[in-house]
């Protein structure tokens, strides 16, 4: 088992799947339960692999491979390294957690949570596969689950969300197969294997094009302004699980994209791109800031800060140095875990009260204490308190970008400016004040919910207090990604 | 190869033949019809076991029938189809009644027919053999002779096919008329040469017209809505795969054989109809409201992407042709045997019927959707592997601006695509639940399925077939 962990790790889901496929779609108990020890198992081969992970070695890991389809020569081409395996981790926590959160799902269960784990093979499959053909395949499959997932559970709007999401996505995923086709071509031999097209040269004019065709399939993905709007449509209809994966692991195959893929086969263009790319993300953080601080709907502000925090991501992209490296990586990973709460806090909050207007709420500091707590812990981290990890991330980020420019630096910390503003408006319009009569009977947050919760918390306090208990698995991929980009 | 010594590599086409004779025999004299479908179908079987591969390629009858790989393939291609269709057509009810019997037996005729169009190496035998299977179509559109649609569908595909022919027809006595001989390779030769070669790029436009017509590529796509919509529902299936797969299969064998040399010319011509083609297609499927006319826009778009490969026309091209057929035959045969089984069910060929079918009927909600998802193009599945091959043919060939158009293309599709999975799990159901499906239709929906998956996840397999 220990040479195939990641194919484990990549199936375990599919097999759950299927095994929820067969059980009579009354005993809902039963569904529930082999969803959550699926997650529980794939959390633990995450583990598993975590111990056999080489943090010091900079290539990749635990590869495995096999012909999948010679006239192309496309591989089934698995492997990790310090750029994938933490999303591997986060994936694994995010579902897992995810899934206790789904257990509140009322309707259709048999085929939320099929579509549940269908939905994390394509996420652990995206991360690990080394096949350009591959990827792509993966990519596509965490489409189409996620459309019924939002279309068929989600709110009001959810039909309008649910296809918004999936066509902007196709829409860019399709540019991108066109990049991999031409990437395949250009390379001799022609090959959709990573490993081999790292090493290859290739001309400036193609890669800017190439480039960008990677670069709309992963910038609508993250989303970069102003291919966002899908976001908070989908975040808003999704149901609360399903947010927190959105939140927490798709938007973060997009930047992998970029880890992965976009900078290392075309570092020339990389370099040509950046000072694009800054402007991209100035723009994200701040429109993303701006536009969530007027939001009075909790979940659509959640959406807007994740355009922001995002933008920290690709600005740590576009700085391109050891700090900007590290710090992207490590926003990618801690958005992953505050947001990911945040959601869940929301979706507290949502089933209780059914609403999720921020000026209806007030005083429920005093009704929920312990929520209160909770909450403001989780908005302290998303605004970069020190000490938590949204802090050391978007520090590193905003070290490297300072090496890179100090102008675009100075804007950027406009955005950490207004995340303070527009989460600390949210925790005083839902948290003090008069206690609103309506939610007087609100009662506080449950244990399992806690649950949920705590693990994510356990991770920001750790990682904000020593964050090389992540940083060391990421450090050597991450400068050896570093000397491919500058030569 | 002279007469006798060819119908040694003929005997599939003569059990089908033959089966075709008995099969019209049997039905004079058997009262159950069910036992003609049956015996059609071991017919079908036992032709399909004597298909053998020639170790290299044969001219049979002096050159008239030429066996190879290609036409290989398109021998099982076309059993293949007419299997699937005969196990979708057993319970199709409108079809129950004294002519029966006969449905079947010119099924069996219009197998050998297609495997004629897919040997064809001479102009004369290419004229005949796509007659043989227009004529076949249009009685079989016309086949609910009681059904005013119906009927008016086959008068309606007579009059544009008959067209069609003529005009090709007459591009054909042109060629005749320059080398002064009906066998492709001749031809071909005589167009090499100077004074032809401006001949070369009239006639190939009439070739254009005639199997333009027969693979329902734009402008000559109109008749295809309203006869798909008026054609018995099995038929409809048919007619979007077989004919116009096989449509392809001479397209392809005359534009290599004949019209090589002035590829340059109409290699533009056909990207530009590629684009119109899917465009026309995409666009006008998107606001309708029928199924069957629903997916026959759909299939004239599905042409569409098919000629990329024949726009680009290198090797990768070629075979990107070959794949995206098989591909195509699975799921566009199968989106149609659930639109057979809930016509039947529903008595509705609206869209409307289709709302709630995951609640109403599971299954075959799942089935269709898988369908639906493999004709838009989303892997695993058969129909992604069919584009793929066209994008990275026409990437090769650096065809930029096809494949950006069909990129765009393939989200409008997936929207349209997205309207029926949409009906059928986000709305809620407006009837009781649907009765299991009768056991042909529900093994050919499996067949179809496996199909739609093993060619989506190990293409090896096939492509080492197409390849060899």
């Amino acid at each position: 088992m220990a040479s195939h962990i990641l194919s484990w790790i990549v199936f375990t889901p599919l097999l759950g799947a299927f095994a929820v496929l067969f059980v009579p779609q009354r005993s809902t108990h039963l569904i529930k339960w082999i969803t959550l020890s699926t997650t529980i198992v794939v959390f633990g081969l995450a583990c598993v692999a975590l111990g056999f992970f080489q943090a010091s070695q900079g290539g990749f890991q635990m590869i495995e491979r096999a012909l999948w389809i010679p006239q192309f020569n496309v591989q089934y081409l698995l492997g990790t390294d310090g750029i994938s395996f933490p999303m591997v981790f986060l994936t694994a926590i995010i579902s897992l957690l995810a899934c206790l959160g789904s257990f509140g799902i009322k309707e259709r269960e048999k085929e939320y949570f099929f579509l549940y784990l269908l939905l994390e093979t394509g996420m652990m499959g995206t991360f690990v596969a080394l096949d350009l053909f591959l990827f792509y395949v993966f990519w596509e499959v965490v489409l189409v689950p996620m459309y019924f997932l939002i279309g068929i559970w989600g709110g009001p709007r959810r039909e309008y969300a649910a296809i918004k999401f999936f066509l902007y996505t196709l829409a860019g995923s399709l540019f991108m197969l066109l990049g991999i086709l031409g990437v395949y071509f250009a390379a001799s031999p022609h090959t959709f294997d990573m490993t081999q097209l790292v090493g290859m040269t290739r001309g400036l004019w193609f890669q800017k094009v190439v480039f960008l065709a990677f670069f709309l399939g992963f910038a609508i993905k993250v989303p970069i302004f102003p291919f966002h709007t899908w976001l908070p449509d989908a975040h808003v209809e999704a149901p609360t699980p399903i947010s927190v994966i959105l939140a927490g692991v798709l938007l973060k195959m997009g930047t992998y994209g970029f880890f992965r893929f976009s900078y290392p086969l075309f570092p020339d263009a990389a370099v040509w791109f950046q000072p694009a790319m800054a402007v991209l993300a100035i723009l994200g953080i701040v429109y993303g800031g701006f536009v969530a601080l007027a939001q009075t709907d909790f979940k659509k502000m959640v959406a807007y800060s994740s355009v922001s925090h995002m933008g920290f991501v690709l600005l740590g992209l576009a700085a391109m140095n050891a700090n900007g490296f590290r710090g992207a990586m490590l926003q990618m990973f801690t958005h992953g875990t505050i947001t990911g709460g945040l959601f869940l806090l929301v979706g507290v909050l949502y089933d209780r009260a059914h609403s999720r207007d921020l000026n209806g709420f007030g005083g429920l500091g005093a009704q929920m204490p312990a929520y209160a707590g909770i909450l403001t812990f989780f908005s302290l981290a998303s605004l970069g308190l020190p000490a938590m990890s949204g802090f050391v991330s978007e520090f590193l980020v905003l070290l490297g970008s300072y090496q890179y420019s100090k102008v675009v630096t100075g804007l950027s910390t406009l955005g950490i400016i207004l995340a303070a503003t527009y989460l600390l408006y949210m925790v005083q319009r839902v948290l003090l004040g008069k206690l609103n009569p309506k939610w007087a009977a609100l009662t506080d947050i449950n244990f399992k919910e806690v649950l949920t919760l705590a693990p994510l918390m356990v991770l920001i306090l750790a990682i904000g207090v020593y964050p090389r208990i992540i940083l060391d698995y990421m450090i050597p991929t991450l400068d050896a990604l570093l000397k491919i980009v500058k030569g | 190869m002279g007469i006798i010594e060819s119908l040694r590599y003929f005997v599939p086409e003569l059990i089908l033949l033959g089966g075709a004779f008995l099969v019209f025999g049997t039905d004079l004299f058997v009262r159950n019809k069910k036992t003609v479908g049956e015996l059609s179908l071991l017919i079908l079987i036992v032709a399909a076991c004597f298909c053998q591969m020639p170790a290299q390629p044969l001219k049979l009858f002096y050159d008239m029938f030429h066996l190879d790989a290609f036409a290989h393939f398109f021998r099982y291609f076309a059993l293949i189809a007419v299997t699937l269709t005969l196990l979708i057509s057993y319970s199709y009810k409108p079809l129950k009644g004294p002519y029966e019997g006969e449905f079947y037996g010119l099924f069996l005729f219009m197998a050998f027919a297609l495997i004629l169009v897919a040997g064809a190496n001479n102009l004369l035998m290419i004229f005949l053999s796509v007659e043989f299977v227009s004529m076949i179509s249009y009685l079989l559109v016309g086949f609910l002779k009681k059904d005013a649609r119906s009927k008016e569908a086959a008068i309606k595909y007579l009059l544009f096919g008959s067209v069609a022919s003529a005009i090709m027809l007459y591009g054909m006595s042109l060629l005749y008329g320059a080398s002064g001989s009906l066998a492709l390779p001749a031809v071909g030769n005589a167009l090499f040469f100077a004074p032809f070669k401006s001949l070369a790029h009239i006639a190939v436009l009439f070739f254009f017209v005639g199997l333009g017509f027969k693979i329902s590529m734009a402008p000559f796509h109109m008749w295809a809505p309203d006869v798909y919509e008026g054609a018995p529902t099995p038929v409809t299936a048919f007619l979007t795969v077989a004919p116009k797969a096989l449509g392809f299969a001479v397209f392809m064998r005359v534009l290599s054989v004949v019209f090589m040399p002035s590829r340059a010319h109409w290699s533009v011509l056909l990207t530009a109809l590629s684009i119109l083609t899917m465009t026309l297609g995409n666009i006008t499927a998107l606001s309708q409201n029928n199924i069957k006319r629903f997916l026959a826009y759909s299939s004239i778009a599905q042409a569409g992407y098919i000629l990329m490969g024949m726009a680009v026309f290198s090797n990768l091209g070629r075979q990107g042709v070959l794949v995206y057929l098989l591909a195509y035959l699975f799921t566009n045969l199968g989106a149609f045997a659930v639109v057979t089984l809930i016509g039947e069910q529903t008595g509705s060929d609206d869209l409307a019927a289709y709302a709630g079918l995951s609640e109403r009927s599971p299954v075959t909600a799942a089935f269709l959707t898988v369908f639906l998802l493999s004709l838009a193009g989303i892997p695993p599945l058969a129909g992604f592997i069919g584009k793929y091959y066209v994008f990275a043919a026409a990437i090769q060939g650096k065809f930029i601006t096809l494949t950006v158009v069909a990129a765009v293309n393939s989200v409008v599709a997936a929207y349209y695509y997205f309207r029926i999975v949409r009906l059928m799990y986000l709305t809620s159901a407006s009837g009781p639940a649907l009765p299991p499906a009768p056991r042909p239709l529900a093994i050919a929906l499996g067949l179809m399925f496996a199909g739609v998956l093993l060619l989506g996840l190990f293409p090896g397999l096939f492509l080492s077939l197409i390849w060899r």
